[in-house]
């Protein structure tokens, strides 16, 4: 009887520390969102935000709070939320903490469709406006969803065992980095420039345009990755013991696999594959939580902090506006760093 | 192929693995004598040997002497250092991602690299690869230092610590190379790995690094057989785990560094080879390691070889022709086997 309520008052502590660590991830988030939609070269002053939200105020404060600011707040936020998730959900499936979307082939896919429309079309400034609202983050969305359906394709024998799908997922990205490299060396250097901040991940130019695609994809698979939270902790038990427990091991994989491909792709369409945010993310959420495998609500509140604060910190702190994926390296790497060094 | 891998797990090691070295080595020979020979201008195999022996001055001494020699010694450096190395680093971290750059390796090259090109100008191999070495090790040394937590090096730690300096000093790249198009340039022609328009001198520079490192990762393999079996049972056998992975990084730092210093990141290879090769020997590193060297530069050489003659006077840099090889190849293997876990 004692090591059992123990062990139950270990795991009462632990959520207490997983929910506290959620509020202040969301309370941050909240503050860093809120002084970003004010600070930039019109600033507005933070007391008339919730009015000018309210749809009240001047026209030119609600002009570039709600046609400038708020879509590129939004798609930050959105796509950290996804990236950080799709990865806590690929680092769990695989039980590999070096697991990111990649080994899924969605950002190769993304990435080698989106530089081929930006090489071929000549480079950003020979392209309709039209082709760069559209063509880009479209041709992204198809490049990733085809690429990631091919990964599946390829992995399937008897089944999905999550050892190929790591295998067959790192031979498939390194074909389309290696195509991805060849259009680069192509391309007018211009393109490979304009290519390359793609590639880094920007949220710069985003508006409406990218950011509602973005709100209606994570609407539908934020709520469908929650309904996986028990599965994924059976299936830590491995295959054989979540099997007795009666958990149907191929369709959980297939569905995990699916939620992680969709989350990805929505983020990589609409931002590009900003740099590290699934990859660090869930493993800082994971040291700060104490659980025993990448917390999934944790690490998208943690994503979209870091890519918000990094896009704060990218367009204020220098004299360029710094790409977002350049950012939450710079951010999320010492930090990553610092947590493996306290653990001494 | 199939039938080959599909036979029996007892009778692995054994048998198969000698034969896969004789015929590697076979390999290796036949993929040097067409590297000599094929490419824009082809020659028969009589005139390659000959003018290697004397030099005649003719056109065919020029292009073999002065062009092909380099290049495929080049390749067999390389190849040979990536293979091994990608070895020894998934068996140190025991994870299939792991590649020889984990450690930093790859990310301080290209930022030295990236560096050098834009504070100083320079853009050919012979200064590169300087600044490769440097910008490597210094990476490396960084992530041992992040990395051993505590008294022994542990490996989750240390390949997140990888992973970490790894995207830090990518993002020092990407900002250097967005800050001047003459430095993207040169920088996007080193990143995608290449043996082309290396002169000997660059073999020569990396050769005794690629030597001790090949000496370290052979010592290394007993070790490196135990500590798969778990660090625990490592110790109960009389390992000590921090030495042995201490050799063992080093000796992936030696390799890869000076093949990514000559070569430009040729990732690739470093991944796939191991992963492909420990399906036919099993997870023996004695075998594994020669092989998968083996293996390393064979394939190599070849993908050089497919990228000279498909693209007919331009040119495929081989790391470009390996991946998507390679990447394509290893998918249907990886498909069709069950591979050896780690």
């Amino acid at each position: 009887m004692a090591p059992l309520t123990r062990t139950a008052a270990l795991g009462a502590r632990r959520h207490t520390r997983a929910a506290t660590v959620c509020l202040v991830a969301l309370g941050v988030l909240l503050l860093v969102t809120a002084v970003g939609l004010t600070i930039g070269e019109y600033p507005i002053p933070l007391g008339q935000l919730p009015e000018l939200l309210a749809g009240g105020g001047a026209r030119i404060d609600r002009h570039i709070l709600f046609d400038l600011r708020l879509p590129r707040a939004i798609t930050g936020c959105l796509a950290g939320a996804c990236l950080a998730m799709a990865g806590a959900l690929t680092q769990t499936i695989s039980r590999n903490p070096l697991a990111t979307p990649d080994i899924l082939g969605v950002t190769g896919g993304a990435s080698a469709a989106a530089v081929a429309v930006i090489v071929f079309g000549g480079g950003v400034y020979s392209l309709s406006s039209g082709t760069i609202t559209l063509g880009v983050p479209v041709a992204a969305l198809a490049g990733g969803l085809l690429a990631a359906l091919a990964v599946y394709g390829f992995a399937w024998r008897h089944g999905v065992d999550g050892f190929r799908l790591v295998l067959v997922g790192i031979g498939c990205a390194a074909v389309l980095a290696a195509l991805t490299n060849w259009l680069l060396i192509l391309a007018s250097i211009n393109s490979a420039a304009q290519a390359t901040v793609w590639l880094v991940g920007s949220i710069s130019a985003v508006s409406w345009n990218q950011a509602v695609p973005l709100i209606v994809l994570t609407a539908l698979l934020v709520p469908a990755a929650l309904t996986l939270l028990r599965t994924l902790a059976v299936t830590q038990l491995g295959d054989d013991a979540a099997a007795g427990l009666g958990v149907r091991i191929q369709t959980a994989r297939l569905t995990t696999i699916a939620v992680a491909v969709g989350l990805t792709a929505a983020a990589v369409a609409a931002a590009g594959p900003v740099g590290f945010v699934a990859l660090v993310t869930p493993q800082i959420m994971l040291r700060l939580t104490g659980g025993s495998r990448p917390p999934l609500v944790a690490s998208a509140l943690g994503g979209a902090l870091l890519v918000q604060a990094a896009d704060l910190l990218g367009r204020t702190a220098f004299g360029w506006e710094v790409p977002v994926g350049l950012i939450t390296a710079a951010i999320g790497a010492p930090y990553l760093i610092w947590l493996l060094l306290r653990r001494r | 192929m199939n039938a080959i891998v599909s036979a029996p797990p007892a009778r692995r090691t054994p048998r198969r693995a000698p034969v896969l070295l004789m015929s590697l080595l076979v390999a290796l020979v036949v993929s040097v004598a067409l590297s000599l020979v094929l490419g824009s201008n082809n020659l028969g195999l009589g005139t390659a040997v000959r003018v290697l022996l004397h030099d005649e001055g003719s056109e065919a001494a020029t292009i073999v002497r002065d062009l092909r020699l380099p290049r495929t010694t080049l390749g067999v450096l390389v190849g040979l250092a990536l293979g091994a190395a990608g070895v020894l680093m998934q068996g140190h971290t025991r994870n299939p991602l792991a590649d020889p750059g984990l450690l930093g390796i790859n990310a301080g090259a290209a930022l030295a690299v990236a560096l050098a090109a834009q504070l100083f100008g320079i853009g050919d191999p012979r200064g590169q690869v300087v600044f490769g070495f440097a910008g490597a090790l210094i990476a490396t040394a960084a992530v041992f230092a992040i990395g051993s937590t505590g008294r022994q090096l542990n490996a989750v730690p240390m390949a997140l610590a990888g992973a970490a300096v790894m995207a830090l000093l990518s993002t020092f790249t990407s900002l250097v190379v967005l800050s001047d198009n003459p430095t993207l340039d040169v920088y996007r022609r080193w990143v995608v790995g290449s043996v082309s328009g290396r002169d000997a001198s660059i073999s020569a520079t990396v050769l005794p690094f690629v030597v001790a490192g090949l000496v370290l990762a052979m010592i290394n393999t007993r070790a490196l057989n135990a500590v798969s079996l778990g660090e625990d049972t490592a110790r109960g056998l009389g390992q000590s785990v921090a030495v042995s992975r201490l050799v063992g990084l080093t000796a992936v730092t030696l390799l890869a560094g000076a093949a990514t210093a000559a070569a430009g990141p040729i990732t690739a290879l470093g991944l796939i080879v191991p992963h492909v090769v420990r399906a036919v020997t099993g997870p023996d590193h004695r075998w594994l390691v020669p092989c998968s060297a083996l293996a390393g530069a064979v394939l190599l050489l070849l993908a050089d070889v497919v990228g000279r003659l498909v693209a007919g006077p331009a040119e495929i840099p081989a790391g470009i022709t390996l991946a998507v090889l390679g990447g394509g190849a290893f998918v249907v293997i990886a498909r069709r086997t069950r591979m050896a876990k780690l």
